[in-house]
């Protein structure tokens, strides 16, 4: 039974990880929380739901159009707002409140334009459970920890191995001196942001095909916020890390003690951790900057 | 109920009340929060348990909510003040998202989502335009004085603050708290003019609309916060068709204040007779001039 709990646990936490991951990426590169990342997410998964009810593409086409969409929002919002912001040297906070505005906007967008309904993505998988030495997994929960593990791993090929992942290090590190290295440090900044863009889109695919989509379901980042500050803001596999806690913390909760709890327990995580050790688990120990 | 346009100022004067709290601790400590909904709905439930239990009158029962909120703040903000912007800002949003889970669970105290019903109405035009009235005139004595003072300089440049010797803990705290007052204060007057007070009522959504209502306004600006709450609490109104396109319509507003004028509408700058006067008798010099030069 635990462990039926626990691999429930993970699958939830996988899919909370993809998020939890492109936000981290751009909190480590631009020291800012992307209040929009989830809304990002929430329009690839309508961007995927559209794209197969038009029954025009075949579904892995739908998908990469959702990622792909999804990308490009990300990196509109980047080269029209956020860059702006940076070019007035604004403080950070100003980068924040831009986020919290486009995140409303986006979500509103959506509620006028599109409908508050709740949409179901047709069947494109058959809706089995798989067994495996006695727990069950639902296909489509193997199939997004099976894709989250192999784009993770991607993931970490690229900044750890490719020159493009050590560029974008020497950014996070200390943006100026990195300019001065000759590192276009404004083309870094786009393409993480549309790295980040399309792992919300992918998140946002999987979470409406597991869940349903509608227009609020980016609030659904809050969770990889909290994961994030768990693991230590700024520190990607510390996000993984926090995500797959939250998602166990959040299956245990909900089967033990009281499902309409959940929230709450996670919020008392975060205030714990606040209270304890703000920096996360990875965190860097960063002094508060004047 | 009251006539519609009464009701509408005195929905103009809630607000005005919540988004002056919102206005000190953002605009004028620079602390982000999005948990001031939720010291809304407590101060709301706490003056709706007063009023309905103990059968006390109005002001006992703004008086009670003020001091239980300004208690749970105290207490917050000891925890979470230390952290930097964005981690307050993710600690105030859980205990707001927190408040509303604890009052949709509670049933026994705040009747569960379903709400606390069969509160008195006892708001109506003149007690909020008297409490927007003291409202004002306490917000503008603190903010200059030297409490206002300290917390400006807090927003400037903290450690520099930290320096010269004002103790920015005890006056982050000391803004949060004034913050939690008055968004209590809003919160008993609206559960005294629906005479309901719902969870629902209290969510993410209104702390983030009272957030940009002072980004909007300027984050510095008194003024300039009650002129953006009084415009944006209205323009839906007297535009009632395009009602559903309010949030976004904020949302784009913010996004466009924010990088094209981030001084937001006020700036810094307050509305005051010395600017107005000012600015007309430059009017009529330059008249005389352009006259003078003519002839």
């Amino acid at each position: 039974m635990i462990i039926q709990q626990l691999v429930n646990g993970i699958s939830v936490g996988s899919i909370y990880a993809l998020m939890a991951t492109g936000y981290a990426l751009i909190y480590s590169l631009l020291g800012f929380s992307n209040w929009a990342h989830g809304d990002i997410a929430m329009v690839g998964a309508y961007i995927g739901f559209f794209a197969i009810t038009a029954s025009i593409f075949p579904w892995w086409v739908a998908f990469l159009l959702a990622i792909a969409g999804a990308g490009v929002l990300s990196l509109l919002s980047e080269r029209i707002a956020y860059r702006r912001i940076r070019q007035n040297n604004s403080p950070t906070m100003f980068l924040m409140i831009a986020a919290m505005g486009l995140s409303v906007t986006i979500q509103n967008a959506v509620l006028v334009f599109i409908g508050s309904k709740f949409k179901t993505y047709p069947q494109i998988l058959p809706v089995k459970a798989i067994e495996i030495g006695g727990t069950f997994i639902g296909l489509i929960d193997l199939i997004s920890l099976g894709v989250t593990v192999v784009v993770l791993g991607l993931l970490f090929y690229l900044i750890e191995r490719t020159k493009f992942g050590l560029a974008v290090k020497a950014s996070a590190t200390n943006m100026q001196v990195a300019s001065l290295l000759g590192i276009n440090v404004d083309k870094y900044i786009s393409l993480v942001f549309l790295l980040s863009g399309s792992l919300a889109g992918l998140s946002g695919v999987l979470l409406g095909m597991k869940y349903t989509v509608y227009p609020q379901m980016g609030n659904i980042a809050l969770k990889a916020f909290i994961a994030s500050v768990f693991g230590g803001l700024g520190s990607v596999p510390g996000a993984i890390v926090g995500a797959v806690v939250i998602g166990l913390m959040e299956v245990f909760v909900a089967g033990y003690v009281n499902a309409g709890l959940r929230d709450l327990f996670t919020f008392a995580l975060l205030i714990g951790v606040l209270v304890v050790r703000p920096t996360g688990l990875f965190g860097k120990s960063v002094q508060d900057k004047a | 109920m009251a006539g519609y346009y009464e009701g509408l100022l005195i929905i103009v004067g809630i607000n005005i009340i919540a988004v002056i709290g919102v206005s000190i601790l953002t605009g004028f400590t620079r602390l982000f929060s999005f948990g001031n909904a939720a010291f809304m709905a407590i101060g709301a439930y706490a003056g709706a348990i007063i009023s309905t239990k103990l059968k006390m009158p109005l002001p006992i029962a703004i008086i009670g909510g003020m001091i239980v909120s300004a208690i749970i703040a105290f207490l917050l903000g000891k925890i979470t003040l230390g952290l930097k912007g964005d981690y307050f800002l993710i600690a105030t949003l859980g205990f707001g998202e927190s408040v509303r889970v604890i009052a949709e669970n509670w049933q026994a105290v705040t009747g569960g989502s379903r709400g606390y019903t069969g509160i008195p109405m006892k708001t109506d035009i003149v007690v909020v335009g008297i409490s927007v009235v003291i409202a004002i005139f306490i917000a503008w004595n603190l903010l200059h004085s030297k409490i206002g003072r300290n917390f400006q300089a807090i927003r400037e440049q903290e450690v520099a603050a930290d320096a010269i010797g004002v103790d920015t803990a005890k006056y982050k705290n000391l803004a949060f708290m004034i913050s939690a007052m008055y968004a209590a204060w809003a919160g008993v007057l609206w559960g005294h003019y629906y005479s309901l007070v719902v969870p629902s009522m209290f969510n993410l959504v209104k702390s983030q609309e009272l957030t940009i209502t002072v980004v909007i306004g300027g984050l510095g600006s008194l003024s300039g916060s009650i002129l953006s709450t009084i415009f944006l609490t209205l323009l839906p109104e007297l535009a009632r068709a395009a009602a559903e396109y309010r949030m976004l319509a904020y949302g784009l507003a913010v996004v466009l204040v924010i990088t094209l004028r981030p001084n937001g509408l006020m700036g810094y700058k307050e509305i005051s007779l010395k600017v107005i006067v000012a600015w007309i008798k430059a009017l009529f010099s330059k008249k005389t001039a352009a006259v003078g030069k003519a002839e």
